[in-house]
Formats: structure tokens, sequence, C-alpha cells
């Protein structure tokens, strides 16, 4: 029985661990908690929505044309709403960032209606039996899809020069320019990759709950930014780490019959975490400077 | 008292006074129908409840995204309290006990937690409004997701505009007081403050739990108004919609809040003739704004009387108009 909550659990953290990815390393790289970063996830819903539904492609190529989409919109939000407010309060960011949120989904809803569409059934569910498990194909589908993003993900971030310049934005955005690091190449590329693995997440959870709707990024957003923090902001393995914690602890509080209390008992152990150690789990704890 | 202060001061009461008439004698002549009253009175509870968040996030610097689970603990228990004592003593009794119970909350979370800095303390803050909603829709006594029905009214418009006016001279006050100089000493460098002997968190705390009593008392309000309360009622979003007032506003520009917060109740009005495109609307002119004006609408500054009627006598108030 725990094995098999462990499985779900495992599930559905793989896709808030692809959606914290993004967050965190959008807040690593600029500081921001980009609140667009859920309806994102969305959009990617609703174009691997088209792709299948009007389309009629392999879910594999919808997913990467889905991806590809989203990245182009990640950098194009970015260049419109927030690369202007760079030098600005951070607060001002934050506002934008809503203001960007609102309009994805309410803009959705204007276009296509705020009822939940029913996701195509692109990929056949077969059911297998292990002993007393069982997890299907979807399932395992999710769960190696996420595994082989990230493992890309980490590819790109620690062997690529794009990655070597995102790590050297982060970590000093000011040494970075005087080594001639484009920062303004780099944040883009940041908003691309973070917004294809959103992306990715919103297409695996509509084909593992078979309906999308233009809200339902905005709780699944909330939990990978708590994910984020949990692991340790700014931290790629600490995100994943907390994606697949915070997944896991849903379905085991649902498991204990909690499941009314379920985000309840997130967003508590994740207050112990940030007493107990403010930085997340994986966290550094950095000296102040005067 | 000097003379220019007293003379400063009737000019905000003759001001407050021109307003008041204003709305009684646009009701009389049926310029604000009832739907314009609705309007007025929702900015007024807006406004108590953004007033507070200023001081929070404006005046001590501190990022709290929880604004919403302190309005939904003084919603519940107005609606609790007047259902049963349906008498105005039983309103009045409950807006104090839910400004307590809500100003013990934000103390008990707000020790351990205001040690955080920056976006840490917005997500703890965040995490503890969420399970108050939680807690609040799985109680048998605040019965459930469904919420509270047919809580007695007495809410009106004179009431609202009495407590924004009183909410306002409390924080302004505050933010004058050696109180209020070392809560704004800690927003703009706590270590410096701290150095100096200030206690941070104390003041942090001071100014936290205040923010929260004004939401309790806004959510008191507007339970007894709309005389039906639900945890819907208190999601993230509306903690959000707070914080946009305050940051449209400027950050630390209590007349800031007031005037954004009247200016987005109006904008809502006009909205509606949009219909469904209504929100998308309202997400366009949110950032239009904030890329045009990142510092919000007055900044730091204040909308100051006395600069525009008593120019000449302004001396001490150069200082605050150089940092804006």
């Amino acid at each position: 029985m725990i094995i098999q909550q462990l499985i779900n659990g495992m599930i559905l953290g793989s896709v808030y661990a692809l959606l914290a990815l993004g967050y965190t390393m959008v807040y690593g790289i600029i500081k921001l908690i980009n609140f667009a970063h859920g309806d994102i996830y969305m959009l990617g819903a609703y174009f691997g929505y088209f792709f299948l539904r009007v389309l009629h492609l392999n879910f594999f190529i919808a997913l990467i044309f889905s991806m590809a989409i989203c990245a182009v919109l990640g950098m194009l939000i970015e260049f419109i709403a927030y690369r202007p407010l760079r030098h600005s309060p951070r607060i001002a960011v934050l506002i934008s960032a809503l203001g960007v949120s609102f309009l994805l989904e309410n803009g959705m809803s204007y276009l296509f209606g705020s009822d939940k569409r029913s996701f195509p059934q692109a990929i056949k569910t077969i059911q297998y039996h292990f002993g007393s498990l069982q997890i299907s194909n979807i399932q395992i589908i999710i769960i190696t899809t996420a595994i082989i993003l990230m493992i890309l993900l980490n590819i790109i971030v620690k062997k690529t020069k794009m990655g070597r310049a995102m790590r050297a934005v982060s970590a000093d955005e000011e040494a970075a320019i005087l080594m001639g690091i484009n920062v303004n190449r780099t944040i883009s590329f940041t908003f691309a990759i973070g917004s294809a693995l959103a992306a990715a997440g919103g297409m695996l959870i509509g084909l593992y709950y078979n309906n999308i709707d233009p809200l339902m990024g905005m709780t699944p957003g909330i939990k990978a930014f708590v994910a984020a923090v949990l692991g340790g902001i700014g931290i790629i393995p600490g995100a994943a780490l907390g994606g697949w914690l915070i997944g896991i602890l849903e379905t085991m509080t649902q498991a204990v019959g909690l499941s009314n209390y379920k985000d309840a008992v997130v967003y508590a152990i994740l207050i112990i975490i940030l007493l107990l150690k403010p930085t997340g789990i994986l966290g550094k704890n950095k000296r102040e400077k005067v | 008292m000097d003379k220019a202060h007293i003379k400063y001061t009737l000019s905000w009461a003759t001001l407050t006074l021109m307003i008041i008439i204003l709305i009684f004698v646009m009701t009389m002549f049926g310029i604000i129908g009832p739907y314009g009253m609705t309007t007025i009175v929702l900015i007024g509870i807006n406004l108590i409840a953004a007033v507070g968040l200023n001081l929070v996030i404006g005046m001590s610097g501190q990022f709290s995204l929880g604004h919403a689970g302190f309005m939904a603990i003084g919603a519940y228990a107005t609606a609790l309290i007047v259902t049963s004592v349906p008498t105005i003593f039983g309103f009045i009794i409950s807006l104090f006990v839910g400004a307590i119970l809500s100003g013990i909350v934000a103390l008990i979370v707000g020790i351990p937690t205001l040690r955080l800095r920056g976006d840490y303390l917005a997500i703890a803050t965040l995490g503890v409004s969420e399970i108050i909603r939680i807690l609040i829709m799985n109680f048998k006594i605040t019965r459930g997701p469904a919420g509270i029905f047919a809580i007695p009214a007495f809410v009106n418009w004179q009431v609202v505009f009495g407590l924004g006016v009183l909410s306002i001279i409390i924080v302004v006050n505050l933010v004058r007081s050696p109180t209020g100089r070392a809560i704004i000493a800690v927003r703009d460098n706590e270590i410096a403050a701290e150095s100096l002997g200030i206690n941070t968190t104390k003041y942090k705390v001071i100014a936290f739990v205040l923010g929260a009593i004004l939401a309790a008392i806004a959510g008191g309000l507007r339970a007894s108004f709309i005389q039906s309360v639900s945890p819907q009622d208190f999601t993230f979003m509306q903690s959000i919609t707070i914080l946009i007032i305050v940051v449209l506003g400027g950050i630390g520009s209590i007349s800031g809040t007031v005037l954004t917060a009247v200016a987005l109740g109006i904008l809502d009005v006009v909205l509606q003739n949009f219909g469904s495109l209504r929100m998308v609307v309202y997400a366009v002119v949110l950032i239009i704004v904030m890329l045009f004006r990142p510092q919000g609408l007055l900044g730091r500054s204040e909308f100051s009387l006395k600069k525009m009627l008593f120019d000449s006598g302004g001396d001490h108030d150069k200082g605050r108009s150089k940092d804006a």
C-alpha cells in the first residue's frame, strides 16, 4: 500500500518538479517569483490539446511542438513585461508577473471558455500489475519524460556555453557582464527553458487527469513554487527534490484520510522547514555582509 | 501644537467633511444609486485592508502575502457572533473579537516568521493564510465550504467611512511616532537599525500585528455588509487584490493607497461594461501601469495639503520629499 502511494506521489511530484525547475531557474537568475509560470503550464496543455485534437499528431511530437511554442512565449513575456522593469523595485516586476498571469488566465477563458475540456486520450491506458502494485503506462510515460527532461536540463546547465552563462549571471550579474556575457540573451534563454519544462508538465498532467481548464495552473503553480523553496530556491536539484517531496507528501496525506487537509500539511511543512533552514533543504547558508 | 499644525489638521478635516457632504448630496439627488453605494462601501473596506497592508509592506518593508487569512478571521468572527447576537452591540463586540483574535494569530505567526527575509517571508505568510482558510473550510463551527449566510447587516457607508478615516489617522500617527520611525528605520536598513539598538523583530511584529488587526476589521465589515462569508472569499486572490492596491498607489504612501483604492473601485464599475473582457482589460491595465510607473502612482511621497495650500510653511516636509 505504502509503495503504491509512493509511486503515485512520485508521478504527481514529477509534474511539480518540472514546474518547480522553471521557478527556481528564473528566481536564481533575476530574483523574481514568476507568478505567470503556472499559466504557461496551462498554455502548454492547451497547445497540446490543439495539436492532438485538431492536427492528430503523435503525443511526443505534440509535446515537442507545445514545448517549443511555450519557450517562445516565455521569452516574449520576459521581453514585454519583465525586461523593462529589470532595474525597478522587485515588487513592481512581481505585480507585472501577476498581471501577465491574469491576462493569460482570463484571455484563455475569454477565447476558449472557462469550462473544463477533456484532453484527447492520445495514448491508450494499459494497467500493469506487479503483485499488489498497479501502474499504468501513462504513469510510466510521465515519470520517464520528466526524468529525461531533467537529465537534458542538467546537461544544458552543466556542459553547454549557455548553461555556463546562466550560472554566471545567477552568481553575479555584473561580473558576468564584465566577462562579456550577454545577460539579456541569457535571461531569455532561461525563460525559454523554464517555459518549455512547464509546457511539458501541463501536457503530461492533461494526459493523466484527462481534463484541462484555463485556471488549472493556479494551484500547481503555487505548489511548485513551494516545492522550489522547499528544495532550496535557485538550486536546480533542489527543485526536483522539492517537487517529489511535495507530491509524495500530498498523496500520503490523502492516503491516511486527511485529503481535506492535504494543502494545509504542505504549507505547514514548508513553514517548519523555512524556520529551521530558511534556505531550503539543499540550500547553503550565506553569511550576511554589511 | 503650533498654529501651522492646527491649520494643517483643520484643512484635512475640512476635506474629509467635504467628501462626506458630497456623498450625502449625491445620494439625495439620486446620482449615487444603490449600486454606487455598494461600490463606495467596498472601496472603503478594501481601503482599510490596504492601509493595514501598506503598514506591513510599505512602512516596515516586510513582504506579506497573507492578508486574506487575517481578513478571514475577522469576517468569520463577525459572522459567527452577529448571527447569534444580532444587535449593533454584538456587531461592535464582534469587530473587537475579530481584531484581537487576528492580532493574536499575527503575533504567534509573526514572531518566528518575521525573521525570514523577503520572498521567504512572503511564501510563509501565504502558507499561513492558506492554512487558516483550509481550517475554516474544515471546521464544523464555520460550516465548511458553503460558509455562513444571512448575516444581519449593520454596515452602511457612514460606518465604513468613519472606520476608514480612523484607520488612516491611526497609521499616519503611528508612522510619525517614535515607534513608527523605528519601523521605518528597520525597513530602510535593518543592519544599521539593529546597530542603533533597535529591536528589529519587535518593530516588525508591531507593524505586522497592527496590519492584521486592520485586515480583520475590514473582513468583519465585509461579512456584515455582504451578509455572507465563505472560504472562497479569502483565497490567495484576495491577498493579491489588496496587494495590487498598495503597489499601484506606491509602497509606503498612505495617500497613494487611498487614491488607488478609489481609482480601482471606479475602474471596476467602468469595466462592468466590458462584460467577460473585464478581467482581460484589468490585467492589461495592471501591466501597463507597472511598465510606465514601476514605483506606483505616488511613489513614496504623500499627497500633501500642506504643500498645496501653505507651501511656505512646509520646512520639515522637505526632507521627506527628497527621498521620494
